[in-house]
């Protein structure tokens, strides 16, 4: 019942994610409940044609799906089930830490983009970013730069690291909150993230996403 | 062999790049030479169960062919992000069954490669999407058995 009204809450709510319901999907369930996997905030044919029906069909019910059950797989019957995803993230190692972080790192993404986004940012995301950076093109410059050139599997994040805000990319699952970061936006340049729709064309892929940055999400992480 | 250990850009060759940088040098040069060999671990006519040397190393080494499969069939299968999946040898031809990530390569650990898979997500995800167990299933329908024997120390 409860599940039913938070989804749907999350639904009608694309552009505006309520923080309490963010931290349900990104804490986990506490008290031994098998963690789950969050409702995507749009329908799957929302982002195309950048991010494809297709590809959201394998990103999420594949490879996001397999994270959970992955990770509840490895924490059943231990106390690390009664703990949040963060807390796993910030204490755990290889297999846990691997799955949890992805399992994070996915529903973040999702929500960092919205079939309504796009567009430079406005209000005090816009004016962190022209503080930290000089502009938005010079931030939009050094992120894509990030995005394309990580070698391997891995994210692009936008984190604050005390007050400043950075660039920076993760390798494989890394997540920036196992090193005290506060993850503000991300893009996933793991390979299944683009090759249906680019295949080997990374450039291609970052350069059409920044239509899909949902900076409302965006502004709710500073 | 000679084509794969010797092209070189430079001074160095790639197997000496491998072996001797670190960072973005190594793992380009890794790519490059782990990619040419991957081609030539596969054929056309390939697959089925190995026979004279190779086959032999393979039993002495793991116990049995199916042994070793399914040691192959997990490092591959198993492996977090991109990268590759080996059989190497030493140099009295004992066989193992080891992973590099991303670019990385064994001649670097000093083993010798045999065989390899490449499960960065771009070797298979035209063909098999996500389901790389599929692919590497495939896989053994086109694994080269003579190239495998040539990397033996005869």
């Amino acid at each position: 019942m409860l599940y039913k009204k938070l989804s749907s809450l999350l639904r009608s709510s694309t552009n505006k994610l309520d923080r309490v319901v963010w931290r349900k999907y990104t804490t986990g369930a506490a008290g031994g409940e098998p963690f789950t996997l969050p409702p995507l905030p749009y329908p799957k044919k929302a982002l195309a044609p950048i991010v494809s029906e297709e590809t959201l069909e394998y990103h999420y019910e594949k490879h996001h799906r397999t994270y959970v059950t992955k990770l509840n797989g490895l924490v059943a019957n231990s106390p690390k089930a009664t703990m949040t995803l963060e807390d796993l993230i910030k204490s755990e190692k290889g297999g846990i830490y691997n799955n949890a972080a992805q399992v994070w790192n996915h529903t973040f993404y999702w929500n960092c983009m919205s079939p309504d986004g796009g567009g430079a940012p406005k209000g005090q995301i816009g004016q962190e970013i022209d503080k930290a950076f000089g502009s938005f093109d010079e931030f939009k410059k050094q992120f894509t730069q990030e995005a394309v050139t990580h070698f391997g599997s891995g994210w692009a994040w936008l984190v604050k690291d005390q007050d400043k805000l950075k660039v920076i990319s993760g390798h494989d699952a890394e997540n920036p909150i196992s090193k005290g970061l506060i993850p503000v936006l991300t893009c996933d340049v793991w390979e299944h993230a683009y090759y249906i729709d680019f295949r080997n064309d990374r450039a291609k892929y970052v350069e059409k996403w920044w239509d899909l940055v949902n900076w409302d999400f965006v502004s709710k992480n500073l | 062999r000679d084509r794969v250990s010797t092209q070189s850009t430079g001074k160095k060759s790639l197997e000496e790049i491998i072996k001797t940088q670190t960072g973005k040098a190594q793992s380009l040069a890794g790519q490059i030479w782990n990619h040419t060999f991957y081609w030539n671990a596969l054929h056309p006519k390939g697959g089925g169960k190995p026979s004279g040397k190779i086959a032999e190393a393979i039993d002495k080494s793991f116990g049995s062919f199916d042994a070793f499969k399914k040691e192959f069939d997990d490092a591959a299968t198993t492996h977090f992000g991109s990268g590759w999946a080996w059989l190497v040898r030493d140099d009295n031809n004992k066989l193992s069954v080891t992973s590099t990530h991303d670019g990385g390569n064994p001649l670097s650990e000093g083993k010798t490669p045999v065989l390899t898979i490449d499960v960065w997500e771009h070797a298979y995800y035209i063909d098999y999407r996500h389901d790389r167990a599929s692919y590497v299933k495939a896989w053994w329908e086109l694994v080269n058995w003579e190239w495998a024997t040539q990397q033996l120390k005869h």
